[in-house]
């Protein structure tokens, strides 16, 4: 067994651009969920805006990646309005059906051959994606990976802006969550007819924080565009949104850095365990299982890890027991 | 009219609402004087059950206004549809002058009619102080933008946090300041509710059944509070079942059953009322029952024909 592969993917992984878009779609997420308590079950859904408004403004229509990126905001901030306004007065219940339902819709209508001249079906849009970021890259041409990790430079160039804004998008979250403003939003969560008898204007509340978790998740897929260069619409499957929603349980809810350190830890542990089975098949330490079933086989790990951690430690990392032990009512 | 007699000590917001309800009839849907809040023809069915039908009420301002009634007589329905959290079939209702049929609950709480519920709404997972502060109208912070300018709303954060600290000394929760809401008992969670209708300083606060569940000593000193509130100056309406706890504070009662209003007065005249006795009791209520359901006259010898 080679442990310098193992750690080496495992750390590529861990903190590289995968966990970078796990994050700020966790980020978002903790608004709407975390804070508000709106049960959004297609955040998948902001992330395919951001990643298609690149492809489809900078591929299709060979604009700016800049006007994408403003395009990509626009998108994910129609998208919540149009989500939001008929469901945000309804039960919270109606929120999860309508944005799962939403989240496939949009996957099954960017892959249709009716609009393939524009989102390219199934192959998706490969192309230079993110070609313009690139063009700024400020590493020398020369520049040599780090050791261990298995970066190129262009990918180095991604993974520091993509923490960057992890770290804007943390200290928003951060400032608003410990306002008034973010005191109406928990109370929300807590009890929303309450807080109507307060004077509040739920509705808007709500609508604010579905509007800013959604353009937060947005980032992601623009992260997601420039990074891989391409989008491809069976990427953004609803397994998606519940890998987000595991990473914000195991960071813990309504934690302002629990998106960050529960998307290391998941990307972390679902590599490591991959890399070391892999690894012991080769080696033949494992006999019972072939190399193919590791894909799955982690998975199965790692919903056992997650069992555990739900009824050990059921607040997350980050969470404080004694408050998830007072029952909202 | 036979009244209660005003207690010679009774403090002045006591002194006023008696007088200004001293001459009223009381029938129901009796005009008062000052009226804060007029509904007429206030309906509401759920399915084929008539929950509420009010042709006419009026709530005096500055008083003490029970809402009392058997299980099932549409009190806190009349609650809901007052304050918008129900939509009614039907009808009009005005505060202070202004027709508020169909206007949002929120805008209600922010023209100054605020309400607490039957259930206890405390936010649990935040402290007694953030659900003070909440209460609070008008904060600058609780607009988006603003809310990330903390010298927008800083200043008026801590008027509003000395305004709760001072609510929450009056109902005795001062020592609880930063523990969780979910951690109080029942009856601190009625107080809490109480303390943060009024961080908004409502002109009119309705409670729901604020006495539910609370143990008979806190009951004493939520009286008291309730009281006070009205010595501030604030209308109170309230919904109770409980009559003896009704006679103590309210100056005047107002008598549901099915839905509508039966009777109306101050609370001795109120509970001397055949209606009210019967709606309470059922209009059988001195009479024997036997095995099979059929009432009987009771003789003297004690046994029944």
């Amino acid at each position: 067994m080679d442990f310098s592969i193992i750690l080496s993917q495992t750390l590529t992984q861990a903190i590289g651009i995968t966990a970078i878009i796990y994050c700020l779609a966790a980020i978002g997420l903790n608004v709407q969920f975390g804070y508000t308590g709106l049960l959004n079950f297609g955040q998948v859904a902001f992330v395919a805006a951001g990643a298609y408004a690149v492809g489809v403004i900078v591929f299709t229509f060979d604009l700016s990646l800049w006007l994408a990126i403003l395009v990509g905001v626009v998108t994910a901030t129609l998208l919540a309005l149009l989500l939001g306004i008929p469901t945000l007065r309804l039960r919270a219940d109606y929120l999860a059906i309508v944005t799962i339902a939403a989240s496939e819709l949009l996957r099954l209508l960017v892959r249709s051959i009716a609009f393939k001249d524009t989102f390219g079906g199934a192959q998706g849009l490969n192309g230079k994606l993110g070609q313009q970021f690139h063009d700024l890259n400020p590493l020398p041409i020369d520049f040599q990976p780090l050791p261990v990790l298995t970066w190129t430079r262009q990918d180095i160039w991604v993974v520091i802006v993509g923490w960057v804004l992890v770290a804007l998008f943390t200290l928003l979250v951060w400032g608003l969550v410990r306002s008034p403003w973010g005191r109406v939003v928990k109370g929300i969560r807590e009890d929303e007819d309450a807080v109507v008898s307060l004077g509040k204007n739920v509705f808007v509340y709500k609508m604010q924080a579905l509007v800013l978790g959604g353009i937060i998740g947005a980032f992601g897929g623009i992260v997601w565009a420039v990074a891989k260069q391409s989008v491809q619409p069976d990427t953004f499957q609803p397994d998606f949104t519940f890998f987000v929603y595991t990473i914000l349980l195991l960071g813990g809810a309504a934690r302002v850095f629990g998106p960050i350190v529960g998307s290391i830890i998941f990307w972390f542990l679902l590599t490591g365990i991959g890399e070391v089975l892999s690894q012991a098949i080769n080696a033949g330490y494992i006999d019972f299982l072939s190399a193919t079933d590791v894909g799955s086989i982690r998975f199965i790990l790692m919903g056992l890890g997650l069992m555990l951690l739900m009824i050990f430690r059921p607040q997350g990392i980050f969470g404080d027991r004694k408050e998830l032990a007072l029952d909202a009512r | 009219m036979p009244a209660n007699a005003l207690e010679p000590d009774a403090p002045a917001g006591r002194r006023s609402a008696y007088v200004a309800l001293e001459t009223v009839d009381g029938l129901p849907g009796s005009i008062k004087p000052d009226p804060i809040l007029v509904a007429d023809q206030v309906s509401r069915h759920f399915g084929g059950l008539k929950a509420v039908d009010v042709s006419h009420v009026e709530v005096q301002r500055g008083a003490i206004t029970a809402l009392i009634g058997p299980n099932g007589a549409g009190k806190t329905t009349l609650f809901n549809l007052l304050t918008g959290f129900d939509k009614p079939d039907s009808g009009k209702w005005t505060f202070n002058d202004r027709q508020i049929a169909g206007t949002a609950p929120y805008k209600l709480a922010r023209m100054g009619m605020v309400r607490t519920f039957q259930l206890t709404k405390a936010l649990s997972r935040m402290t007694v102080m953030d659900n003070m502060r909440l209460g609070a109208k008008g904060q600058t912070g609780e607009r988006f933008f603003a809310s990330l300018l903390p010298f927008t709303w800083k200043a008026q954060e801590k008027a509003n946090e000395k305004r709760a600290l001072d609510l929450l000394a009056r109902f005795n929760l001062d020592a609880k300041v930063d523990d969780f809401a979910g951690s109080l008992s029942g009856g601190q969670r009625k107080l809490l509710e109480m303390a943060r209708a009024l961080m908004s300083n409502p002109e009119i606060i309705m409670l729901d059944e604020p006495m539910a569940g609370v143990n008979p000593a806190l009951t004493q000193s939520l009286l008291g509070h309730i009281k006070n509130i009205r010595e501030e100056g604030t209308t109170v309406l309230f919904v109770e079942h409980d009559m003896d706890m009704v006679h103590d504070i309210s100056d005047w009662v107002i008598v549901m059953a099915q839905g509508e209003i039966i009777a109306e007065g101050p609370p001795d005249a109120v509970m001397k009322d055949a209606q009210v006795i019967d709606a309470y009791l059922g209009a059988h209520h001195d009479k024997a029952l036997t095995s099979d359901g059929v009432v009987l006259t009771k003789t003297p010898a004690g046994d029944t024909q």
